[in-house]
């Protein structure tokens, strides 16, 4: 059973303001309720092709594997939170290698790479596998929620106490990445599983977004657009963009659908506000 | 160029260029910076420096390397640290360039920090800073990095749109956030967002669009302008700007 119709999903990717190429790659797929995103880097256009590979493949594969083995994706949860990380780790690294290859075999492609970000939803859980710094939040009522963390140097100095968020978000050091896909012949991609609501907006992105644009105003735009998700990923990136768009922008976002998620606490406000 | 500059006990020693892409400091001979003192580890510490970012690592030394007095495994050194390593301190000095557009472009690039092991290592390889003391020195030292970039706004004058139909007539609600959503959640709404240019207004939801000035509009975002009248769900409000 196809799970259209449990999800509604957007996405919107744009080069920014300063960069004439879009190196972040983005696929999704409603019907098996995956979410791929990718943020390429390397000399000339190896970055998009890097981005490229690894979210075609895992899109592709993704798909063939769920329709062999629809069994073990449509058992009881406990099946699906074995098969989920265990799915996307395997088309990781399938990814990883293919990357690796084609550099060390094609001069004009050495040191591409690319990180990665992706999210495949089964009964009431998503789970979610990430390498590099491109990153998942989620919407909970009027609550946003980081649910990776980077790998990067900067999160690495603020986890060791040496740098606040707020000063990591000026730094001139974000981008360091300490894992990235296609860079070694193995890399490992963490993983881990969330319960999912009716109501949850699910926002994959990269660094070209959350370095541009506040968690506040993320918050704010998934909250005061949640009854319009094509609009809110559209202004997501605008916003990006408004306040300088130095990087490429790429955002999915994946709604949750449900009973609760037709209303949410803002409306009342508005009503109240409108008929007063 | 970025350099280091070697002292010990306040008396400058050398000056050492970060011209190569890493040095290594440490007390045996075939290392850059050739230390002969047994506090200093045979093979030290090392700084790697791409671009105009200069990388800080302990190769794990048994005395610890040491950036403004903080033990630390690896670090991004900023200008005018300085490192400790047994009685010997380098002053860091970046010189970066003046920061164009295109030098931020660089820097902002995605990078990936390739070959050395303790960069892929799991996270916590920051020492911890056990006691108050190092914390309280920590914080302090944190507090003396860059100032954040402010970002100035020009004052502008404050957008408000007042309802003029209806039970609500001759209300007024500032447009203090960035979007302000208007109309009947399920019935009509739309947003106001607020950008560097000015003001729009887009559809969200909803069979009708809005209407603005007798015009219905279409899904596109709309700029506003002063004393525009808007019409969502049956109900006029007109935009303006209030000058104090």
């Amino acid at each position: 059973m196809p799970l259209n119709g449990m999800f509604e999903i957007a996405s919107a990717t744009d080069p920014g303001r300063v960069r004439s190429h879009n190196e972040d790659s983005i696929a999704t797929d409603p019907e098996i309720g995956l979410a791929v995103l990718a943020d390429g880097m390397g000399g000339y256009n190896a970055g998009e092709v890097a981005s490229g590979i690894a979210v075609a493949m895992i899109a592709r594969d993704m798909r063939k594997a769920l329709e062999t083995e629809r069994r073990m994706y449509r058992g009881t949860a406990g099946n699906g939170a074995l098969a989920a990380p265990d799915l996307l780790r395997r088309h990781a690294a399938h990814a990883n290698r293919t990357i690796y290859e084609t550099a060390q075999n094609q001069r004009q492609y050495r040191g591409m790479g690319t990180t990665l970000v992706m999210t495949l939803f089964y009964d009431d859980q998503v789970a979610v596998g990430h390498i590099g710094d491109s990153r998942l939040y989620r919407m909970r009522g009027d609550r946003l929620s980081q649910l990776t963390r980077d790998h990067s140097l900067l999160q690495e100095q603020i986890d060791g106490g040496m740098l606040t968020r707020e000063q990591a978000r000026h730094s001139r050091n974000r981008g360091i990445i300490t894992r990235a896909v296609g860079i070694d012949p193995q890399v490992e991609t963490e993983i881990h599983v969330h319960d999912t609501r009716p109501g949850d907006i699910y926002l994959l992105c990269s660094d070209g977004l959350n370095d541009m644009v506040g968690d506040d105003d993320i918050r704010l735009t998934l909250d005061t657009l949640r009854a319009n998700l094509p609009l809110a990923a559209q202004q997501l990136v605008q916003q990006a963009n408004d306040n300088g768009g130095r990087d490429n922008i790429s955002v999915i976002l994946v709604g949750v659908r449900g009973n609760e998620a037709a209303h949410g606490g803002w409306l009342d406000k508005i009503i109240k506000w409108a008929r007063a | 160029m970025a350099r280091l500059i070697l002292s010990l006990e306040g008396a400058t020693i050398r000056e050492i260029p970060l011209d190569r892409e890493r040095i290594t400091i440490g007390r045996r001979p075939h290392n850059d910076v050739h230390i002969e003192n047994l506090e200093v580890s045979g093979e030290h510490a090392s700084v790697m420096t791409i671009l105009n970012d200069s990388f800080l690592e302990d190769l794990g030394s048994t005395n610890g390397t040491y950036v403004n007095g903080n033990p630390i495994k690896k670090y991004i050194l900023q200008n005018d640290d300085v490192i400790g390593i047994g009685k010997y301190q380098f002053r860091y000095i970046s010189e970066a360039p003046e920061k164009t557009l295109t030098t931020v472009d660089e820097f902002e690039k995605t990078m990936v920090l390739q070959a050395p092991a303790v960069f892929t290592a799991p996270r916590k390889t920051m020492p911890a800073m056990g006691d108050t003391q190092s914390l309280a020195a920590a914080s302090s030292f944190t507090a003396a990095a860059r100032p954040a970039a402010a970002a100035p706004r020009p004052a502008q004058p404050r957008a408000v749109i007042q309802i003029l139909s209806g039970t609500g007539a001759g209300r007024e609600l500032e447009l203090v956030k960035n979007l302000t959503t208007v109309g009947r959640p399920g019935v009509q709404v739309a947003v106001i967002t607020h950008r560097p240019q000015g003001y729009f207004i887009t559809h969200v939801e909803g069979v009708n669009y809005p209407i603005v000035n007798g015009r219905t509009l279409g899904a596109q975002a709309h700029a506003l302008n002063d004393h525009d009248i808007v019409e969502i769900s049956g109900v006029k409000m007109e935009f303006f700007f209030k000058h104090d």
